[in-house]
């Protein structure tokens, strides 16, 4: 899809088919209300026009005497018609004058002043102060217009994890080595690390791109080459340059004499473990596929690289064995814990000494959210080699099956390992978004992480991130197949019956659904997706891992297209794109990785936590007024509309106006305009601290508490009782008097302009001084403006009505109708705001 | 150290977008926030309750002390019978249209209290549509106020060219349809006199309607809609027709037709003489002749007091019952224990 705003260049023609138009524009979908109002309309103008013809054939026989009907001449013999073309014609006429006249009802001017209101809006969110951010000195960015509401409506957010929830920058922050553990959280100084962090080649110093925050007592312990300790510190790190695919690349620095090295891989773990061996004095420096480089402590050693046995997700570690210079063959092995540990040598003393304490660690580790890594390594005797060598080559030159017999000699190899230590590396979260994910959560939106991550590390997120807790009962899907998908999806739902059921008097009911991208695929697109959704919104946390980018899109689809509920994605990346496009609101975050994601979102900020003040200020603020302003405008304009209806009932149904045209036309233009626009702008229901305080509040909006259908038939039946009550009192006192249509029509007109503007006025939380301006300053003008259509010679009806003797009379009527809306909306108001709902409303 | 910081400071500060605080801006900005309290509902429609009520009382009296006689006379002053028979009808319009008959009328009104001068004479048709669009816009103001614009008829038709094509001044049905009863009086003999002066409002005279505008070819063609003019006159100085060409709104109404600057005694009795001429039988319209007095209100009305009472009453009823309501059931406002996840200790 090309979206709006973009360009086609070089192309020299397209052929393009325009989507999400008419009737699937957003204006119609979210205002079923504009069919409500034009239905409305077309009653009014049927019943006007029905009225007339039955009026028309009722006086058949004196419409001869009538002049304006027929131009007889008694005295000529022909009688001709004067602008009389049968009742037929006449209703016709009638019904498109009566549109003419009734036309205000349909809000035009609503979708200019709400296209102003968002603009407003718009500007106030840029300038939040609270949503810039330093470190990319940017601002929040509004792309799109037309959606600030609905960002107080948002029931489900996707995000995704890297560079999102993550800062995408991993840092090693902790190793436990022969069951000590070594937190360089403690003793930290960079400047006794860098000193070893580089190593000489031809006269050029070479430096890894990144230094690691290094503990010293540790980068002590591994210079020792002689205690037991050192040399184990020694294979720690070693085993950390050494096992992985990870390819230096020297850049040139500033400084021609500094080279900077860079680590490339596929795995951001795996480059920070590099980054942190380089900064102990372990650089690697070259790797091809027959050796590796290694600057030890500004000791040049060259490792043959024997073999490898590259990481898969079955046995979830991989493998790397070393030739070394004195002939020893040693292998080492990197992997996730629970793979791990059943591969170690249990018999070996020394090994189970520093099983324990190291499992302990991992665990502390992980429960700080650290991603954690078990290096073992192992020295293989020469017949051992020389048989898993054998095996590997003829594995290696296996036709059939390649991957399956690596992986079964990987196993055989990688056993009775000697445990070295274990890492931890820090996936930073970005600043205050466990916080915000708690906030989000505390608001009722569903938090949904999609990430193309491996499980372990999506889980390990979830947990640092607070999105997972000890408590939740997590359901695991991981499947190959459509029918073990079926199977578990069945299993997960009972699951969750049984926790739902009969935990209800328990702590904990709250579920976490974990679910990865192979068993998306056969669920997304099937009938298994209703399953899924079932479960899903049952679910309080949803992480979905390993998925592709249209998977996220695809997820956001099964939301949207099973609930009316608002959806929001946040991504960085261009693999978020799809998922941002897809979704009701769309946020870029404006990151390292590109701007394709800022490109297709409707709004764009710096960071994840941004979100809170997004969502549960401006986004309740924008909804509340955004609604507002709707109702408010569609009761301005049906007074107005229902006055004007009233009067013609009592002119033959001509569509006599009392007030004049230029009042109709200025009436949603000058007179009652600007308050709508001033109040949507500026209205707050409640302060920025308490929203902040209380996010349950953000559940107005996912629950449609200030716009939905109920509300807007209050509103019109507000407006009809109004508009009776402004209409008939005058009408009433005024009856068999010798007031004249125009000097009625102004008393209509600024009763009605008073009454809609104090019914705001009424209506409001905040009175700004801008506020005051805008409500007293309109009805000042409209009395202005009234006089000046009225003084204008060439307008009709020349009247100073308040000069005149019916003075008294004029602002009685006026006051009266006036006070007689006030006391009844303040009525209102008041059941509203006290709750004394079941006995008041009876009352009124 | 502090240079370094300086420096950086400036450096970012130049290349900063970051939005400069106001407390426009920031949506700051001071505000009322006022909170309907109990208290204040309470105090507020009480307070509408006892100012509303004395309004209406005033504007009861006041209404109660206008004197107003109302003379429906179309039905007696026409020698038919009132039956609703087509024979009746025709018979109506036979005799209202034929020119030849004298169609004086005169009538005995007693006044039942004394009446103060000035004293306002109306005339009051019902069922009228003075607000009839095509007849609401059958005039041409340019042509009243500017004496060159005679042949400025647009809009008039079929008032606006006599049958010999010239135009009719003023043109128009509005003006065509001049109201042309005549009222005199007089009281135990003596004739009342009439101020027809200042009937009309000032503007009209001034503005609206010029004075070197004179009527031309008025009522000259076969269909008298009413009055005739004299053509000596200017426009401006016809309040008559002023009066009439200012447009009712309501298809019941009333035109001011004089003043009598003498007080009128209890019991006296006014003979009027009516020259019954205009035309409402045609569509059963209805003629009457009022005579009132005024007071700050205006004319008699007893509608305006009675909603001010009926209002103020409910007020008071509402304020009660909110008062009521407010001593069994009270919630202290503002209590973070009534907000609904607090109540609901499942939804946490």
């Amino acid at each position: 899809i090309v979206l709006r705003g973009c360009e086609l260049r070089n192309t020299k023609s397209a052929i393009g088919v325009a989507v999400y138009t008419g009737k699937e524009t957003k204006a119609m979908l979210n205002n079923s209300e504009i069919i409500y109002l034009s239905i409305f309309l077309v009653t009014l103008c049927t019943v006007v026009c029905i009225s007339h013809g039955v009026w028309l054939i009722k006086h058949k026989d004196e419409l001869d005497l009538i002049q304006f009907y027929r131009k007889k001449d008694y005295s000529g013999s022909e009688v001709e018609n004067y602008e009389y073309y049968g009742w037929g014609m006449e209703i016709f006429f009638v019904f498109l004058m009566s549109v003419i006249v009734f036309q205000v009802m349909i809000p035009i001017s609503l979708y200019i002043s709400m296209e102003l209101v968002r603009v407003g809006q718009a500007y106030f969110m840029i300038q939040d102060d609270r949503m810039f951010d330093e470190a990319t000195n940017s601002r929040f960015q509004c792309r799109a217009l037309n959606i600030n509401e609905d960002l107080g409506q948002i029931k489900y957010v996707f995000s995704d994890k890297t560079g999102t929830l993550t800062e995408n920058k991993m840092e090693f922050q902790c190793a436990s080595i022969g069951g000590v553990d070594y937190d360089n959280g403690k003793a930290s100084s960079e400047d006794g690390g860098i000193e070893y962090s580089s190593a000489q080649v031809d006269g050029v110093t070479l430096r890894p791109k990144m230094s690691v925050k290094v503990d010293i007592e540790l980068l002590n312990l591994s210079k020792t080459k002689d205690t037991d300790e050192g040399k184990h510190i020694r294979d720690f790190f070693l085993a950390l340059a050494t096992c992985n695919t990870i390819v230096p690349l020297t850049i040139e620095s500033s400084d021609p004499a500094v080279k900077l090295i860079e680590y490339q891989g596929e795995s951001p773990d795996e480059q920070a473990l590099v980054y942190a061996a380089a900064s102990y004095g372990f650089m690697l420096i070259e790797r091809t596929s027959g050796h590796i480089v290694v600057d030890i402590q500004g000791e040049r050693q060259r490792f043959n690289v024997l073999g490898m046995h590259e990481f898969d997700s079955d046995r979830k570690r991989m493998s790397v064995i070393l030739g070394f210079p004195d002939n020893t063959v040693k292998l080492y092995v990197k992997g996730a814990d629970t793979s791990m540990f059943n591969v170690l040598n249990n018999s070996s003393n020394t090994n189970n000494n520093i099983i324990k304490p190291t499992q302990a660690h991992l665990h502390s580790y992980s429960s700080k959210g650290l991603r954690t890594l078990v290096i073992a390594a192992r020295e293989l005797t020469l017949s051992e080699f020389q048989h898993w060598q054998s095996s590997y080559e003829s594995a290696n030159n296996a036709l059939m099956g390649r991957s399956n017999l690596l992986r079964k000699i990987a196993v055989n190899i990688e056993n009775n390992l000697g445990l070295l230590g274990a890492s931890g590396i820090e996936d930073k979260l970005q600043e205050g978004v466990p916080e915000a994910i708690e906030s989000l959560r505390m608001a009722g939106i569903k938090v949904w992480v999609l990430t193309g991550d491996k499980q372990e590390t999506a889980v390990s997120i979830g947990y640092s991130s607070k999105l997972l807790t000890n408590e939740m009962t997590r359901i695991v899907i991981n499947n190959n197949s459509k029918d073990s998908c079926k199977r578990s999806l069945e299993d997960a739902l009972g699951v969750c019956k049984k926790v739902k059921n009969g935990v209800s008097g328990a702590v904990n009911s709250q579920l976490a659904l974990i679910i990865d991208g192979s068993s998306l695929v056969y669920v997304l697109d099937t009938e298994l997706e209703e399953q899924l959704f079932e479960l899903a919104s049952k679910c309080d946390v949803v992480l979905c891992c390993r998925v592709a980018p249209l998977q996220k899109a695809g997820i956001v689809a099964l939301i949207k297209k099973r609930t009316d509920d608002m959806t929001l994605a946040i991504g960085d990346g261009a693999n978020d794109v799809s998922m941002i496009q897809r979704a009701d609101v769309g946020i870029g975050i404006s990151g390292q990785e590109g701007r394709q994601a800022v490109m297709a979102s409707d709004f764009a900020m710096g960071q994840f936590r941004f979100l809170v003040p997004l969502l549960l200020v401006h986004g309740h603020w924008n909804y509340q007024r955004m609604s507002y302003m709707i109702l408010y405008n569609f009761y301005r304009n049906a007074v107005f509309v229902l006055i004007l209806f009233w009067y013609v009932l009592f002119t033959g149904f001509t569509l006599t106006t009392a007030i004049t045209d230029w009042s109709s036309m200025l009436y949603s233009i000058i007179y009652t305009s600007l308050p709508t626009i001033v109040v949507g702008i500026l209205d707050k229901d409640l302060s920025r601290a308490t929203l902040l305080k209380h996010p349950q509040l953000y559940g107005a909006g996912q629950r449609n508490e200030s716009y939905n259908g109920k509300l807007f038939w209050v509103t019109i039946f507000d407006t009809l009782w109004q508009s009776i009550a402004v209409f008939f009192v005058p009408l009433v006192a005024y009856w068999a008097s010798n007031v004249d249509g125009s000097s009625l029509g102004d008393l209509w007109t600024i009763a009605v302009v008073v009454l809609v503007n104090l019914h705001l006025a009424m209506d409001l939380f905040r009175w700004y001084w801008i506020t005051h301006a805008a409500i007293w300053g309109s009805i000042i003008a409209t009395f202005v403006c009234v006089m000046v259509i009225d003084a204008l010679p060439f307008l009709p009806g020349y009247c100073k009505i308040f000069v005149q003797y019916y003075r008294p009379n004029d602002i009685q009527i006026a006051r009266e109708a006036e006070k007689f809306e006030d006391s009844r909306v303040s009525r209102q108001v008041q059941i509203e705001m006290t709750r004394f709902r079941d006995p008041l409303t009876q009352l009124v | 150290m502090s240079s370094g910081d300086a420096a950086l400071q400036s450096s970012s500060s130049k290349a900063s977008k970051k939005p400069t605080y106001s407390r426009f801006t920031q949506q700051e900005l001071p505000a009322c926030k006022p909170i309907l309290t109990p208290e204040l509902i309470m105090a507020a429609f009480i307070f509408l309750g006892i100012t509303f009520i004395p309004i209406g009382l005033s504007h009861l009296s006041a209404s109660d002390h206008v004197v107003e006689l109302i003379d429906r006379y179309d039905e007696d002053c026409i020698p038919v019978d009132n039956s609703n028979s087509e024979a009746a009808y025709n018979k109506r319009i036979g005799y209202i249209q034929d020119v030849k008959t004298d169609k004086t009328c005169t009538r005995t009104l007693i006044v039942p209290k004394k009446m103060k001068h000035p004293i306002f004479v109306y005339y009051q048709l019902d069922d009228f549509y003075q607000n009839h669009r095509r007849y609401v816009k059958s005039r041409n103001d340019e042509q009243y106020r500017n004496p060159a614009a005679d042949h400025k008829t647009a809009h008039c038709e079929p008032e606006s060219m006599n049958n010999d094509n010239q135009p009719i001044v003023p043109c128009g049905l509005i003006a065509w349809s001049l109201f042309n009863d005549t009222y005199s009086f007089s009281v135990n003999g003596n004739s009342l006199p009439i101020n027809k002066k200042g009937i009309a409002w000032e503007s009209d005279k001034t503005h609206k309607f010029g004075s070197k505008v004179y009527p031309k070819n008025f009522q000259s063609r076969s269909l008298i809609g009413g009055a005739k003019l004299n053509e000596s006159i200017p426009l401006n100085q016809q309040e008559d027709l002023l009066v009439w060409m200012r447009t009712a709104a309501l298809p019941n109404f009333r035109k001011l037709y004089g003043r009598i600057e003498t007080d009128l005694e209890a019991n006296e009795m006014i003979k009027v003489v009516i020259n019954n001429n205009y035309n409402t039988y045609t569509f059963k319209g209805k003629k009457k002749l009022v005579i009132s007095t005024t007071t700050w209100i205006g004319g008699k009305n007893d509608f305006l007091g009675k909603v001010y009472i009926t209002v103020g009453g409910i007020c008071l009823f509402i304020a009660v019952a909110f008062i009521s309501v407010y001593l069994i059931r009270p919630r202290p406002l503002g209590d973070p224990a009534y907000l609904s996840w607090n109540l609901d200790p499942a939804s946490n």
